[in-house]
């Protein structure tokens, strides 16, 4: 087998200062298709940003916390994804009339997550499921063969989201997904992570699963003193 | 702090700010004791209406005059706030950095007259003069809010973005940041950062008038002259077209027009003065050194202790009376400045005057926009000497701009349907709500009272002011500038003093006016 691309070896990991996995260990190879599974404050977001952490360069980064610029347009929202491949002027161009290159590049992936018709209008316009998919955008204009996904799809009906979906695995060979969605996790991932009181006490392929196997994650003492979360 | 608040049975969150009020307001109640108070005019309210018998009357003596004037004023605001814009934005993409944030800290405590006094000794009563003067302490102010604005963005928007925590590895990471940056945090920014540059730019009319009292060709020139001949209804006109001027700003004063102003303003009244190489360097290699050590190509035993003998008479004589009239009068202004903010801010409250707010409103602003300068020259008029013009003149200007803050404020607060009404309603629901906030305006404010009031004392009241206008006169350009650097120090140690108190009793805030 390959070189693992990510690798933990009783690793603690903390989150502002406390503690949210201890004694981690684990390796995802490169092709995995992975998805991280656990109620919320289990540590999923601290463990992506540990393994964003491990190849920054590699990485199409899109967090839960989408961080657009709300005033700018979602063409600029997206386009800051790319930043980093072009000159600062040719950036500050683009900034004040958008350049022909980069309106190619960007309506390409609006095109792709159905957001052409809101390319020109400022983010601060758009709906809570509009403004995901220009953080998918964002993250997809980066062009980097490994995608971490904090929660992308949580906000988009079902049959949008498998679409979605199927669009990252298409343009990365290595995804890794937070979801809340088991079933959805079954589907369309190959491995199933679980995250429950700071340990995985899940780690499987999802062909040998079955959803109520995952019951368990969201276990008793965690979903039915917070009913109303999903 | 933590431990001992949480074995006391009266475990209260209010404790800290209960507690600094108290001390504050006991220091200033010490402070007054001390503080002159006399009324040496034989009949202040006799003074007192002969100014209202002319602010009735205004009187125009000479439109080109009057007209005149009100474009300097306007011109050398403008210009300066440009130019202030442009090199605060410079500075403040390096505020990280100590030494900016030092340097910005340093050229805004010292207030913009002081810089006109220095200015004129070399460029002369010129136009270089009111702009630079504007200019530099403004561009400290503005570099400071401009830093803070953009620390204060949502860090996840450039987090989020690749290559953020590697880039100091890479070539050309100083294009890249710039990128970043231009992406994300300035159209973050933006609008606050316009917001308060719009604001400053009424706060540098102000200051451009105030220029007039130094002799500068603005309207506060004319004012004086009247005032100090006593022709209220001629000094009544030229103050009213100040405000009328500063109130209309929003309607012809447009974003895009702006450019068509600041050409108009550079055409009318091009920066420039009649001074030489000559004069600059004997300001900076004699005029300011101190006079013992003059002409000394090296310094040695003799020349240090007589410099040490010079320095001794200054501190003893000048310096310390400066700072401690200074500080005692900066601190019962501070106090009084709260009160009265506290008194005021129902005025801008859509809880107590729903009405009426716009016309409460109205009344603060017109007390804002009156420059606190003015107040106490007109104060001095009619009580003569003291520190009572000082104290009512700076509480009024400041308690109205911190008055229609908190009042703004309280538009956020969202109150239970029963809540009872007038008193109950502001002592019970009110205060205690917007009290924390109260504080951390009232001390972003506390350098600027501070800045105002050693300034004051070119009218004639003892604090360092005072002082530095008396060695300008004298020609002692050696001691103005000592006595100028003792009030910049004044200032960044009492701003220091502040933000840990803001720090420690968490109270975080950035007025985008103040």
């Amino acid at each position: 087998m390959s070189s693992p691309l990510f690798e933990f070896t009783n690793q603690r990991l903390t989150y502002e200062g406390r503690l949210v996995l201890d004694n981690l260990s684990l390796r995802i190879y490169p092709g995995e298709r992975v998805a991280l599974i656990g109620g919320s404050g289990s540590g999923k977001s601290t463990l992506l940003k540990a393994l964003r952490e491990q190849c920054p360069d590699q990485i199409a980064w899109c967090p839960q916390q989408p961080g657009l610029v709300p005033m700018l347009s979602t063409f600029h929202n997206i386009y800051m994804g790319a930043l980093h491949r072009h000159s600062v002027f040719y950036n500050l161009a683009n900034l004040i009339k958008p350049l022909p290159a980069a309106k190619r590049a960007v309506s390409e992936i609006a095109q792709a997550i159905e957001l052409q018709h809101q390319l020109y209008s400022s983010v601060d316009r758009l709906s809570g499921g509009q403004q995901q998919r220009t953080s998918i955008g964002r993250a997809l204009i980066q062009e980097r063969p490994v995608f971490l996904g904090d929660e992308p799809v949580s906000g988009i009906d079902e049959y949008q989201s498998e679409v979605l979906l199927n669009l990252i695995f298409q343009r990365h060979s290595t995804v890794v997904l937070a979801l809340h969605d088991v079933a959805q996790a079954l589907r369309v991932c190959s491995r199933v992570i679980g995250l429950k009181d700071g340990a995985i006490i899940l780690d499987a392929p999802s062909a040998e699963l079955e959803a109520s196997d995952l019951a368990d994650i969201y276990g008793i003492s965690d979903s039915s003193l917070n009913p109303s979360r999903q | 702090m933590i431990s001992a608040s949480k074995s006391s049975h009266r475990d209260s969150s209010a404790k800290a700010l209960r507690n600094t009020s108290f001390w504050f307001a006991a220091v200033a109640l010490l402070c007054l004791s001390m503080a002159d108070l006399d009324i040496s005019t034989p009949n202040p309210w006799g003074e007192l209406g002969l100014m209202a018998a002319g602010a009735l009357s205004p009187t125009v003596w000479s439109w080109p005059t009057l007209l005149t004037s009100l474009a300097n004023t306007f011109s050398f605001a403008l210009q300066g706030i440009a130019l202030a814009s442009v090199v605060g934005f410079l500075m403040a993409l390096g505020y990280r950095f100590t030494l900016v944030r030092a340097f910005c800290a340093f050229i805004r405590s010292i207030h913009e007259l002081f810089w006109a006094l220095l200015f004129i000794q070399i460029a002369g009563l010129s136009s270089l003069t009111g702009l630079l003067a504007i200019a530099i302490p403004y561009a400290g102010t503005l570099a400071k809010i401009y830093g803070e604005l953009f620390e204060e963005v949502d860090p996840s928007a450039i987090t989020n973005l690749p290559n953020h925590s590697h880039s100091h590895s890479h070539k050309g990471s100083l294009s890249r940041s710039l990128s970043r940056f231009c992406y994300t945090v300035l159209p973050l920014a933006w609008r606050s950062m316009a917001t308060y540059t719009s604001y400053r730019f009424e706060c540098a009319i102000r200051s451009s008038a105030i220029l007039g009292f130094v002799g500068l060709p603005t309207i506060g020139f004319h004012l004086e002259t009247m005032l100090s001949e006593g022709n209220y209804s001629e000094a009544a006109a030229l103050f009213y077209a100040l405000l009328l001027l500063i109130a209309t700003l929003r309607f012809w004063l447009q974003k895009r027009l702006l450019p068509l102003y600041l050409i108009g303003a550079f055409y009318y009244l091009p920066p420039q003065a009649q001074t030489s190489w000559q004069l600059v360097k004997r300001f900076i290699s004699e005029d300011i050194v101190p006079a013992p050590l003059r002409g000394q190509a090296n310094l040695n035993a003799e020349g240090l202790g007589a410099f040490g003998q010079w320095f001794n008479q200054l501190w003893q004589h000048q310096i310390w009376p400066g700072l401690i009239n200074t500080m005692l009068l900066g601190q019962i202004v501070l106090v009084f400045t709260g009160l009265l903010a506290l008194l005021l801010f129902p005025l801008n409250s859509p809880l107590f005057f729903r009405g009426w707010r716009g016309f409460g409103d109205a009344i603060l602003i017109l007390l804002r926009t009156l420059p606190e300068y003015l107040l106490a020259f007109l104060g001095l008029l009619i009580f003569g000497p003291s520190m009572v013009p000082a104290i009512l003149a700076l509480g009024i200007h400041n308690g109205a701009i911190i008055g229609h803050l908190v009042g703004r404020h309280t538009d956020e607060l969202t109150l239970r349907a029963d809540v009872g009404t007038g008193l109950n309603l502001y002592f019970y629901e009110v205060l205690p709500r917007i009290y924390r906030q109260f504080l951390a305006f009232l001390f972003y404010r506390w350098e600027v009272i501070l800045r105002e009031t050693a300034i004051l004392g070119i009218l004639g009241i003892a604090t360092l002011g005072f002082y530095i206008d008396s060695a300008f006169e004298e020609f002692r350009f050696d001691r103005a500038l000592i006595l100028i650097l003792a009030s910049a120090m004044l200032n960044i140690g009492v701003d220091n003093f502040a933000r840990w108190l803001r720090q420690r009793l968490h109270l975080k805030s950035m007025p985008e006016s103040l």
